[in-house]
């Protein structure tokens, strides 16, 4: 894990070193003179050797020194304060929604297999899993933000101005990205409970009298739930990832958005930051789950 | 959640019921007319409170990392908004006059060469002190580099001394004459020995409070302003990179004022409070005329004639914007030639001749690449207009757009002059025609297109040196640029302010500032 | 559960077919040139004459939808195509030989997976210029990790099996063994993934261009026109609508075609 963290952080380092546009350009403007360009690299320390640059700022990084933002002259930590919790709470939020909603879901449409509400709903499952997270932000941004006026399209409220219109304004855009993905889990869910139905003990518990609800409620979702716990964990990894694309869309001042500004402001220290953070929960998150899935494998448990 | 679907049902029947009230008022004034009376007046006894409110305006980029007034590289962006914060010893006015700020008034002597400011009485910087002479001399010594021998404003590098001659008069001789230096006098007033690095105090109608990186500025009314005092208490400038979140927000009452809209963003807004001026810059497809293909004097003409510009207005722009046929906009009043505008009239078929002269025909079509920064959504359309009507000359001209980050335009483009084609505009930092032709000069470091003409740079040499030719000769230098078809010129682009209905007072300059302190909000 | 991927399998393909017809009809007409503009028609709503209205500029938008949903298949796929190639390789290398080159190769491919996907994109496209080739050589880029990791594991599992080992007592080459015997195999198992990876692939493409990174303009792209579309929400909601009914029913259609495949997959 540690390696590939590593590996991440030398790729990003070295990534900037290739793109066009210098930073110091970028900074000084139209007047300048070589001398000043030279003094501000200098300054920056870009005048050094990649390398030398890069086991710097790791030194620095495992010792807590994020660097300072070539744009706006502060310490990193201080340009991103606020910016994590956005982006934390938006994949927080959306990740318990995917579980909220796919989780009964799941369960009443496995109990209700063949019906026509299951088929309705399986149908419309597989469209919810193409949408696109970006376009289901746009569809809610005019039908509950114009039409309806449920909430103010971009008037994002801070937490410290009230954390009830802070989770307010986020629920929307959670939604548009936990959708799909609750569209996946609450199939993923349903197939499971019917894989377990077919089993031999399921038939040994109807045996005994039980209704079809009470052997899915006892026997059969504690195992069927399983390979799921495992799904949901990854997507933890990827609701995080894609929140980059959903903040662009609702105008959420997250760590998303803060990416795309660096990057085109080709302010380096704060992408490198950025990056190695969000690979470094990509990356717990799939080691995560890597570790539930061999602690809970159904067969240890079958047996 | 329960509370919160309440409140923004509440909020959703107040939005509601704001619109229903400023339904009938919704206008499109014309250029530079204070804007409506009939809003203000009509929200009642309340519409004249001193205490304005709080207004959340929406910016389309972050400021620049330094707020330091000095630092000349600081983008329009910044310095629009800087506007409100610092002042100058002298500030135009909305008709682009100069009047004065911090000095009372100002005399110049008969050479061009020295001019004396005489301070106003019981101005105060934002930290309640009052501003003296050294404060003034300090500001200018900084702002021209007098100690450091690099000035940071290179329009001040014409100075060769700053004085007080008492506790209330500054003389500021230059190095050599110049008439339009009253202009570079809005160079901003600091307190004697500050660093804006250390904290943002100027003697503006605001004064800034604080900051939050890609997220929003905010400044404060300044009680204790010499001259007519802000209407609005509060002032949160809030950044808005995207244009489509821009057009959202006004929708949905997020922001309650942006400027610099295009067209057809307004178009989604109708029931807003819309004000149309100009944006103050020359749009033109900028050529490289130092390398191939637009070395070639008939390729750029051919260009010319086929890019009609006012189908780029009309499909563009809904048709708004000043077409322009030099580096000069409306706004300059006496410098700008409208007769330029017209100078190539459309005509395919010598577009056409002009290129087979050249030798360009289908079999060996013209072929080039337009970058264009893709921020600029002005530019961008331009560009797409520009590249469609150039497919209309029967496949000899091949043009494909580029889209490049602002970051990388600027230093490829601007800097690198690596480039055959790109569409942008270029403005002015201060009502002086030296902003818009300087440029052009063969030998200025900013002269991104190569372009090089022996009469243009002796008319501009002529008019700086002599007040009296000052016109005659920037006309001279627009002909010229028109007659060497040195840039495709196209318009100076409309520019919408959008309002929520309960919104009024906003100003037009000629210039790239944003003007708050007559702004008022009303419940 | 036979009958419902079967019944997934026809739907599919249904939409698929028809997707692609249009695509293929695009390629060489379209109701009006996807790039004309016309300053007399411009944000019309939807009308006999055009039937999902038209642009900003007066363009058609039912022409840009065809033209765009083309671009994007185009890339979707050649993207694929790069994942595709490339994983094979890897996957197949690592997967036989093991060893060294397979710890070093898995971890780069661990290290390419966890990068945020997009900022990958953007730095890749930023070293070349941006358009469409740049788009899908910073895609396939991206893709390769999950074609190789599959191929990998089912390289390795296929190694151990009989045929493989009666393959070599007759004396055929890794290569051949490789080429001949196990790559056919391994087909079944690659095809949802195929599939998979197409619709994550146009759901990239269509971000790339929404952030304005992606297909250039004039031309047009889905996710360029979700982006441009954004603006006219209200006064124009067909845009959006129609690039983004597009958009669903591309990932749609193949989405149903690999659970189809997939047989007893599951999931």
């Amino acid at each position: 894990m540690l390696v590939t963290l590593l590996l991440i952080s030398l790729l990003a380092f070295l990534a900037f070193q290739i793109i066009p546009a210098d930073p110091v350009t970028k900074l000084l403007g139209t007047d300048y003179t070589p001398e000043r360009a030279a003094a501000l690299r200098h300054e920056l320390g870009l005048d050094r050797n990649v390398l030398v640059r890069y086991l710097d700022w790791l030194a620095g990084f495992v010792t807590g020194d994020l660097g300072v933002s070539y744009s706006y002259g502060m310490p990193v930590s201080e340009v991103m304060a606020g910016k994590g919790a956005v982006t934390a709470s938006l994949s927080v939020m959306a990740w318990l929604l995917v579980i909220a909603i796919s989780i009964p879901l799941g369960i009443t449409l496995a109990r209700w297999q063949g019906r026509r509400l299951d088929r309705v709903f399986v149908a419309m499952n597989q469209v919810f899993m193409a949408i696109p997270p970006f376009f289901l932000g746009i569809l809610f941004t005019y039908v509950f933000g114009m039409v309806l006026k449920l909430f103010v399209p971009g008037g994002f409220v801070q937490p410290e101005e009230g954390l009830g219109g802070f989770f307010g304004y986020l629920f929307f855009p959670a939604l548009a990205i936990a959708l799909p993905k609750a569209a996946m889990v609450t199939k993923l869910l349903r197939s499971s409970i019917l894989n377990q139905m077919g089993q031999d003990y399921v038939r040994t518990a109807y045996s005994r009298g039980n209704s079809r609800w009470s052997v899915i409620r006892t026997h059969v979702l504690r195992n069927a739930v399983l390979p799921v716990v495992t799904f949901v964990s990854m997507t933890l990894a990827d609701i995080v990832a894609g929140s980059i694309i959903v903040e662009q869309v609702f105008a959420l001042p997250g760590l998303g958005r803060l990416l795309l500004a660096s990057i085109s402001n080709r302010d380096y220290p704060v992408v490198q930051c950025i990056v190695v953070i969000i690979a470094a929960v990509v990356v717990f998150m799939n080691y995560l789950a890597d570790v539930v899935t061999q602690y809970i494998d159904p067969r240890i448990r079958l047996g | 959640m329960k509370k919160r679907i309440l409140t923004l049902l509440l909020a959703a029947a107040l939005t509601v019921a704001l619109c229903a009230c400023g339904g009938g008022q919704s206008s499109q004034t014309s250029q530079s007319t204070p804007a409506d009376d009939q809003t203000a007046g009509n929200t009642g006894s309340t519409g004249e409170a001193v205490d304005g409110g709080e207004l959340t305006v929406g910016i389309a980029a972050d400021l620049d990392s330094s707020l330091d007034p000095h630092v000349s590289s600081s983008s329009a962006g910044t310095r629009e908004v800087l506007f409100n914060i610092y002042e100058g010893l002298v500030k135009p006015d909305t008709q682009g006059n100069l009047v004065p700020a911090v000095a009372e008034r100002y005399d110049v002597n008969d050479t061009a060469d020295q001019y004396t400011f005489t301070l106003r009485e019981g101005v105060r910087f934002h930290d309640g002190s009052e501003v003296t002479v050294g404060d003034v001399v300090y500001s200018l010594s900084r702002a021209a580099g007098l100690e450091t021998g690099e000035p940071l404003m290179s329009t001040l590098s014409g100075i060769a001394s700053v004085e007080a001659t008492d506790d209330k008069t500054v003389v500021v001789t230059l190095s050599a004459p110049d008439v339009e230096f009253p202009a570079y006098m809005t160079a901003a007033v600091i307190p004697e020995g500050s660093d804006p690095a250390d904290g943002i105090i100027g003697t503006g109608p605001f004064k800034y409070v604080s900051r939050s990186p890609q997220e929003n500025i905010v400044m404060e009314r300044f009680d204790d302003y010499w001259g007519e005092k802000a209407l609005c208490a509060k002032v949160t400038f809030k950044v808005i990179e995207d244009g489509q979140t821009m057009v959202m927000s006004l929708r949905s009452g997020a922001i309650d004022l942006a400027a610099h809209l295009e067209a057809s963003q307004v178009a989604e807004l109708s029931d807003l409070n819309v004000l149309e001026g100009s944006m103050n810059l020359v749009q033109a497809v900028y050529l490289d005329n130092a390398e191939p293909p637009f070395d070639d004097i008939r390729v750029r003409q051919a260009l010319c004639y086929a890019i009609d510009k006012r189908e780029v207005i009309d499909l563009a722009g809904d048709g708004h914007g000043t077409p322009v046929g030099s580096s000069m906009y409306p706004a300059f009043g006496r410098f700008f030639d409208a007769e330029l505008a017209d100078y190539y009239q459309p005509d395919a078929d010598k577009a056409l001749q002009l290129l087979a002269e050249a030798g360009y025909n289908k079999d060996h079509p013209l072929e080039f690449t337009i970058i264009v920064p893709s921020n600029y959504t002005p530019h961008v359309d331009a560009a797409q207009v520009v590249v469609n009507l150039l497919d209309l000359l029967d496949g000899v001209v091949r043009a494909e757009i580029q889209q490049v980050e602002w970051a990388t335009w600027y230093s490829d483009v601007y800097q690198g002059r690596q480039f055959e084609a790109t569409v942008c505009g270029m403005d002015a930092s201060t009502l002086t025609g030296s902003a818009m032709l300087a440029r052009f000069v063969s030998d200025n470091a900013k002269n991104f297109i190569g372009f090089a003409d022996a009469d243009y740079d002796a008319a501009y040499a002529t008019a700086l040196a002599d007040g009296s030719k000052l016109e005659e000769c920037f006309d001279t230098c627009q002909q010229i640029l028109a007659q060497q078809a040195a840039n495709v010129y196209i318009q100076d682009l409309a520019e919408f302010v959008v309002m929520q209905p309960n919104v009024s007072g906003y100003r037009f300059y000629p210039l790239y500032v944003m003007d708050l302190a007559c702004v008022a909000k009303t419940a | 559960m036979k009958i419902e991927h079967n019944k997934n399998f026809t739907v599919g393909a249904v939409i698929t077919c028809f997707m692609l017809a249009v695509i293929l009809v695009g390629m060489f007409w379209t109701p009006y040139d996807p790039n004309a503009m016309d300053g007399a028609a411009k944000r019309l709503a939807p009308c006999l004459a055009h039937p999902l209205g038209t642009d900003n500029f007066g363009r058609d938008i039912l022409s840009r939808v065809i033209e765009g949903a083309g671009a994007t298949f185009l890339i979707a796929a050649a993207t694929v195509a790069i994942g595709l190639a490339a994983g094979l390789v890897i996957g197949g290398l690592t997967g036989w030989y093991g060893g060294w080159l397979d710890e070093c190769l898995m971890r780069l491919n661990d290290a390419v997976a966890a990068f945020p996907s997009i900022l990958l994109a953007l730095v890749l496209i930023a070293l070349m210029e941006p358009g469409r080739s740049s788009v899908i050589l910073a895609l396939g880029v991206l893709f390769v990790p999950s074609f190789a990791r599959i191929v990998r594991a089912e390289v390795a599992r296929q190694k151990s099996l009989d045929y493989v080992a009666s393959a070599r007592l007759m004396g055929a080459g890794d290569v051949r063994i490789l080429l001949l015997h196990i790559l056919p195999n391994i087909v079944p198992v690659l095809l949802p993934s195929v599939a998979i990876g197409f619709n994550n692939a146009v759901l990239a493409e269509a971000s790339m261009s929404y952030l304005g990174v992606g297909v250039q303009p004039p031309d047009a792209s889905l996710g360029r026109m979700l982006n441009e579309a954004q603006g006219y929400l209200m006064s124009a909601p067909w845009y959006a609508l129609s690039a983004g009914a597009a958009i669903i029913l591309l990932i749609l259609g193949f989405g149903l075609l690999s659970e189809g495949l997939g047989g007893d997959a599951g999931a």
